[in-house]
């Protein structure tokens, strides 16, 4: 399978099953369009007569044209075939090792942001703090069901976390404490509203937590909106300063400036722009997921706008990369040499398997996003998973476990997508949370396009007709 | 006259006989919190092979 597109004048090719990608001019892009049902005489002719006018558009140059396709597909590079599919439930008994925790330290927060899927940190539940002797209990639990994997991750998730900080600290001295004798490395994240962000917090975060993951909407009116203290006010002026603050002193460490864009900033990208401008590199801006009847739900009238946005980030990027302020935009970050193999791209992010979400009280979800459905419940860290049917319908969800992805092109960067969003869209995990995946399919365009892009650039060919 | 360019990318087939150690991060856990996608994740293998 082959997904052909054009964006921002670029002509690209991107071979699913390999996972190569192609930068094409428009000769090629049409005879590449035309490749699987056309003979290589109809690819000529109708070429010969599109192109009637170009001096490089011969019968000699087409047939060099067609054999360096028909080289690509014998390396295996174009129209490769689909050698997984038999195999992806193999793929999925494989690893089923337990190696990261979210670990929900605190159900409660000091914002009351109106489009929190934590419902103001409580998950429909109690308030609570996670005391020590679970938070240490959690952490045995994960080494003793991580066989041979020796990274581990733990995030502090909330509600806020840093309303419970103390308990945060100790159960980090805790991790590094069994690491030599478990033979173990834990790799913590701290997800936080910044709002207790103080030198504390700083010097601490950036001692022991692989990526801080800070919240902001963008500008000021936007942020307000919706992220407000639990007295009404907004919460820009009180954090902002703080994550600068914060991210002047986290050197070359992990950290995202995270956040979440709904109906009422449909222009996200100037959210995204401004992040930049004030001085943050590591961005991820996240569409609401919502109930369709809340007023800041997006709908599918809003796709168009969504997408020009996306493209025009993309396009910002190369522009101020090219002035030297570049900024990693977290959706479109690929790495094409070095990124997930095939086992990754099939099994997805692990929830009810790999990832588990831990409540205050110890009990076990399979994501932060199902925490407080009791249908959701798996078990509890001191008798483990005891719902095996549901880690099983977990294990098995998958890139090809949906009928709906069978021909998408995107499913082996999506894996399927998120079943949290599918449950939350359709009422199953296996269901396809359609909004999603248009917003995806957009996202991983943009993201192929800027490689492509960026490769040109670094081979003089950038205003090449590729 | 050369009309396509194509990128460096690790070869997913290949994967299928060097991939699967399993050590590389989980997807949701680093930024987004309410999405999939693996495609930006990084191997480690790959990581570690590169240094």
């Amino acid at each position: 399978m082959v997904h052909l597109y054009k964006l921002n004048g670029y002509n690209l090719a991107l071979d699913v099953f390999s996972g190569s990608v192609h930068a094409l001019d428009e000769v090629a892009y049409d005879a590449v369009s035309m490749y699987e049902t056309h003979t290589s005489a109809e690819i000529k002719k109708a070429l010969l007569q599109k192109y009637h006018d170009r001096d490089d558009v011969t019968e000699a140059e087409l047939d060099e044209l067609l054999v360096e396709i028909e080289g690509l597909v014998a390396d295996g590079k174009l129209f490769t075939e689909d050698i997984y599919e038999n195999r992806a439930f193999d793929f999925k008994n494989r690893h089923t090792e337990l190696k990261a925790l979210c670990l929900h330290v605190a159900h409660t927060c000091n914002l009351n942001c109106s489009y929190c899927f934590a419902a103001q940190g409580k998950y429909h539940g109690e308030r609570a703090l996670m005391s020590f002797e679970t938070g240490k209990r959690a952490l045995d639990f994960l080494v003793e069901n991580s066989g041979s994997r020796k990274n581990l991750e733990v995030d502090f998730f909330g509600g806020e976390p840093l309303m419970n900080f103390d308990v945060v600290k100790r159960l980090v001295a805790y991790a590094r404490s069994i690491e030599q004798e478990k033979n173990k490395h834990f790799r913590f994240t701290l997800t936080t509203n910044g709002v207790l962000l103080d030198d504390e917090v700083t010097e601490f975060a950036n001692r022991e937590c692989h990526n801080v993951v800070l919240s902001l909407d963008g500008r000021k009116e936007v942020h307000d909106r919706l992220r407000k203290t639990v007295n009404g006010a907004g919460s820009y002026d009180v954090i902002v300063p703080k994550f600068q603050e914060f991210v002047k002193k986290r050197g070359d460490r992990g950290y995202y400036v995270r956040g979440t864009f709904t109906k009422h900033n449909l222009d996200f990208t100037n959210d995204i722009l401004h992040m930049a401008d004030l001085g943050f590199t590591e961005l991820s801006m996240e569409p609401v997921v919502c109930a369709p009847d809340e007023e800041y739900a997006l709908s599918e009238s809003d796709l168009p706008v969504l997408f020009e946005q996306y493209e025009r980030l993309a396009e910002e990027m190369i522009e101020r990369k090219k002035e030297g302020r570049p900024f990693t935009f977290y959706h479109y970050m690929l790495d094409l040499d070095g990124g997930p193999c095939i086992y990754k791209r099939i099994s997805g992010c692990g929830s009810g398997t790999e990832y588990l979400a831990v409540t205050p009280w110890g009990e076990l979800y399979p994501c932060h996003q199902f925490v407080g459905d009791p249908k959701y419940s798996m078990g509890n860290i001191y008798d483990g998973v005891t719902n095996l049917a549901l880690q099983q319908e977990f294990k098995l969800c998958n890139a090809y476990a949906r009928p709906a992805c069978r021909d998408c092109w995107a499913k082996l960067y999506c894996s399927g997508g998120c079943a949290a969003n599918a449950y939350h869209a359709t009422g199953s995990i296996k269901g396809v949370y359609e909004y999603g995946c248009a917003l995806f399919k957009k996202r991983i365009e943009c993201a192929v396009m800027l490689k492509v892009a960026d490769a040109l650039a670094q081979e003089g060919n950038a205003d090449a007709a590729f | 006259m050369k009309r396509i360019q194509t990128l460096k990318t690790r070869d997913l087939k290949e994967s299928v006989k060097n991939g699967g150690c399993g050590e590389c991060q989980t997807s949701c856990q680093s930024a987004c919190k309410t999405s999939c996608g693996v495609a930006n994740q990084q191997c480690e293998k790959c990581m570690h092979e590169s240094k």
